[in-house]
C-alpha cells in the first residue's frame, strides 16, 4: 500500500473543518433568514468529509461508488416528499441512520471479536442496541405515520412490564458481553433483541403522540450514531451524534411538556396509556351553530383575527383555501395572524411548514407563548381542525385529564369560531367545554369547504 | 488508549453542551427543518461505512459497510434535500400588493 506523506493530516484537517461546518450549520438555522446558509454549510462540510475519507489509502472504490450512487438514487424521492408526509420520511430517515448504525457495528464486532477490549465492547453494545431499537421503532413509526399501519394505540395489560423486560435482558446480554466478549454467539441476541424492542416500543403509541416519539427516534439515532464514533475513535462522528442527540433530546422535551407527560414518562417511551374513559355521556348541552354567510360577516367586521389551525386542517387538505381567507382578510384590513401549539401537526414544527407551503408569511406565524397574550386583543379566533390543545379545561378543571397542559387561550377572545364536522371529541376522548361558551359559533363542516364558502362570502359579497 | 477514550469523553462532553445551547436558541418555527438538517448531519456516519466498504477486511465487513453506505447516502441525499426546499417556503410579509 502505497501512502503519499502528509495524507492523513490531510484528511484529519477535512474532518476538522466539517465539524466547524457543522455547528455554524446549527448556528445558521436559528432564524429564517440565515436558515439556508446553514444547509449550505452542513452541505460543504458533508462533502468536504467524504470526500476526505476517499483519500484513505487501500481503499477498493467498486462497492463504495455503486453503494453511494445507490444511496443517492433512493435519497432523490426522499427529498421530494409532499409537506404533508414529511413526518414519515423523517421517521424513514432515522431508520436508515439506525440502520447504517448498527450494520457498521456489528461488522467491527465480528472484525475484533474475539479479543474487544472492555470499554470497546460496552460502547459497540451501545451503538447496536440503540442503532437496532431506533431501526425497527422508527420503520414502525413511519408506518404509522403513512397508515400502512393502524393508527391506533394497541395496549394490553402489563404491556411496560413485558417491554422493560425485553430491554433489561438486551442490557444484560451486552453487560456479560462486556465482562467476557470471547461469548461471540451471544451477540446476534444482543442485536434481535432491541429489533424487538423497537417494534413492541411504538405498538402502544397513538397518532397525537408521534410528535413526542419522533423526537425521541432522533435522539437514539444520534446518541447511536455518536457511540459510533467511539468505536471507530471518530471525533467527528461523536461530535454530529451528540448534536443530533442533543437535538432530540430537545424536542422531546419540548414535545412532552406541550402534552402534559413528564418528563420520566418520555424517557421510558411509556406512551399513549389507557386512555382515560369519558365521563357518562350526559345530556349535551346546547350549541350555537352558525354558516358560512353569517361567519364571513363577523370576519369581515372584525380588526383582529387569530387562525387557530390543527392536524385536522392539514387533513383535509385546507391550507391552501385558509391562504385564500388571510388573503382575504387582509384585504380588507383585518389583521390575521395564526396561532401554533407546538404539538399541532404529526412533528415538532410541522404545521408551520405546512403553512409556509400555503405562502403565509413566517412572521404571522406565532407560537404559544407568543401569541396567547393577543387573544383578550382578538375580535375573532377562528380553530380549524384544533380541539384538545384549545380546551379551557385544561387550564381551570383539575379532574380533566388534560389538566396542566399548555392550551391557546382561544376563550379569551371576544368571539370563537370552530370549523368541526361535528360534535366528536378528539384525540384524547375528552370533551371540550368551549364548543358550549355562550361567545362560541361552532360552524359545522368540512374545513377546506367551509373556509372556501367564507372566502367566496368575503370576496363576492360583501367586496366592491 | 486510556488517555485516548477520556479525551473522546471530553469531545462528547463539550458537543452536547453546545448542542444544547445552539438548539435551544433556534425557532420553533423551523423545528421540522432542523430535524430533517441534524439527520443528514447524522449520516456523518457514512465515512465510517465507508472505510469498512472499502478495506475489505472479511466479506461480512464489506457486506454490511456496503449496505451502511446506501443507507446513509440516502439520508444525505435526501436531508439536505427536503431542508432546503423547506426553507426556501418561508418567506417574509413583503409590502402588500
Amino acid at each position: 500500500m502505497t501512502n503519499w506523506p502528509g495524507t492523513e493530516t490531510f484528511i484529519e484537517i477535512t474532518y476538522l473543518i466539517a465539524t466547524a461546518l457543522f455547528i455554524l450549520s446549527l448556528v445558521w438555522m436559528r432564524t429564517p433568514v440565515t436558515a439556508r446558509r446553514g444547509v449550505r454549510a452542513g452541505e460543504i462540510g458533508m462533502a468536504l468529509a467524504i470526500g476526505g475519507t476517499l483519500l484513505h489509502h487501500g481503499l477498493d472504490y467498486k462497492w463504495i461508488m455503486i453503494a453511494l450512487v445507490l444511496g443517492t438514487v433512493i435519497g432523490i424521492p426522499l427529498g421530494r416528499v409532499h409537506m404533508t408526509a414529511v413526518p414519515q420520511r423523517t421517521a424513514l430517515s432515522h431508520a436508515f441512520g439506525a440502520l447504517c448504525v448498527t450494520l457498521v457495528g456489528t461488522a467491527e464486532f465480528y472484525l475484533r471479536a474475539p479479543n474487544v477490549p472492555r470499554f470497546m465492547m460496552a460502547v459497540l453494545s451501545m451503538e447496536v442496541i440503540l442503532g437496532g431499537l431506533t431501526f425497527t421503532g422508527s420503520l414502525m413509526a413511519a408506518g404509522k405515520l403513512q397508515e400502512y399501519l393502524p393508527q391506533r394505540p394497541i395496549t394490553y395489560k402489563g404491556q411496560n412490564f413485558v417491554n422493560l423486560a425485553f430491554l433489561a435482558v438486551a442490557i444484560g446480554v451486552a453487560a456479560y458481553l462486556v465482562h467476557d466478549p470471547s461469548h461471540v454467539h451471544l451477540f446476534p441476541l444482543m442485536i434481535a433483541i432491541p429489533l424487538v424492542f423497537g417494534v413492541l416500543m411504538i405498538i402502544p403509541i397513538g397518532g397525537a403522540d408521534m410528535p413526542t416519539v419522533i423526537s425521541l427516534l432522533n435522539s437514539y439515532a444520534g446518541l447511536s450514531a455518536a457511540a459510533m464514533g467511539f468505536v471507530l475513535d471518530s471525533k467527528l462522528l461523536i461530535i454530529a451524534g451528540a448534536l443530533d442527540g442533543a437535538s432530540g433530546f430537545i424536542l422531546s422535551v419540548n414535545m412532552s411538556k406541550a402534552m402534559n407527560r413528564s418528563f420520566t414518562n418520555v424517557l421510558f417511551g411509556a406512551f399513549g396509556q389507557e386512555q382515560v374513559a369519558g365521563a357518562a355521556a350526559q345530556e349535551a348541552p346546547p350549541v350555537r351553530s352558525a354558516t358560512a354567510e353569517e361567519a364571513a360577516a363577523i370576519l369581515g367586521a372584525a380588526n383582529k383575527v387569530i387562525v387557530v389551525p390543527g392536524y385536522g386542517m392539514a387533513v383535509a387538505q385546507a391550507q391552501h383555501k385558509v391562504r385564500e381567507l388571510y388573503d382575504a382578510l387582509n384585504k380588507r384590513g383585518v389583521d390575521v395572524k395564526f396561532a401554533i401549539h407546538p404539538v399541532a401537526g404529526r412533528m415538532p414544527g410541522h404545521m408551520n411548514v405546512l403553512l409556509a407551503e400555503a405562502d403565509i408569511p413566517y412572521d404571522k406565524l406565532l407560537d404559544m407563548d407568543e401569541v396567547n397574550g393577543d387573544f383578550p386583543q382578538a375580535d375573532v379566533a377562528l380553530v380549524i381542525g384544533a380541539n384538545d390543545v384549545t380546551n379551557p379545561a385544561a387550564r381551570s378543571d383539575a379532574s380533566s385529564p388534560i389538566y396542566g397542559m399548555p392550551i391557546l387561550d382561544v376563550d379569551k377572545a371576544r368571539t370563537v369560531m370552530v370549523i368541526k364536522r361535528g360534535m366528536s371529541p378528539g384525540f384524547a376522548g375528552i370533551d371540550n367545554p368551549l364548543y358550549y361558551l355562550p361567545k362560541t359559533l361552532m360552524l359545522f363542516g368540512d374545513a377546506k369547504s367551509f373556509v372556501g364558502s367564507i372566502v367566496r362570502e368575503l370576496t363576492g359579497g360583501g367586496h366592491g | 488508549m486510556k488517555m485516548d477514550l477520556l479525551t473522546s469523553l471530553y469531545v462528547f462532553m463539550l458537543a452536547g453542551f453546545i448542542g444544547f445551547e445552539v438548539i435551544r436558541s433556534i425557532t420553533p418555527l423551523l423545528h421540522t427543518p432542523l430535524m430533517s438538517l441534524t439527520n443528514a448531519l447524522d449520516a456523518i456516519a457514512v465515512v465510517g461505512a465507508i472505510i469498512l466498504a472499502g478495506e475489505h477486511r472479511s466479506t461480512l465487513a464489506t457486506v454490511l459497510g456496503t449496505i451502511a453506505i446506501v443507507a446513509a447516502t440516502s439520508n444525505v441525499v435526501g436531508g439536505f434535500l427536503i431542508t432546503d426546499r423547506m426553507l426556501k417556503m418561508f418567506k417574509a410579509s413583503g409590502p402588500k400588493k
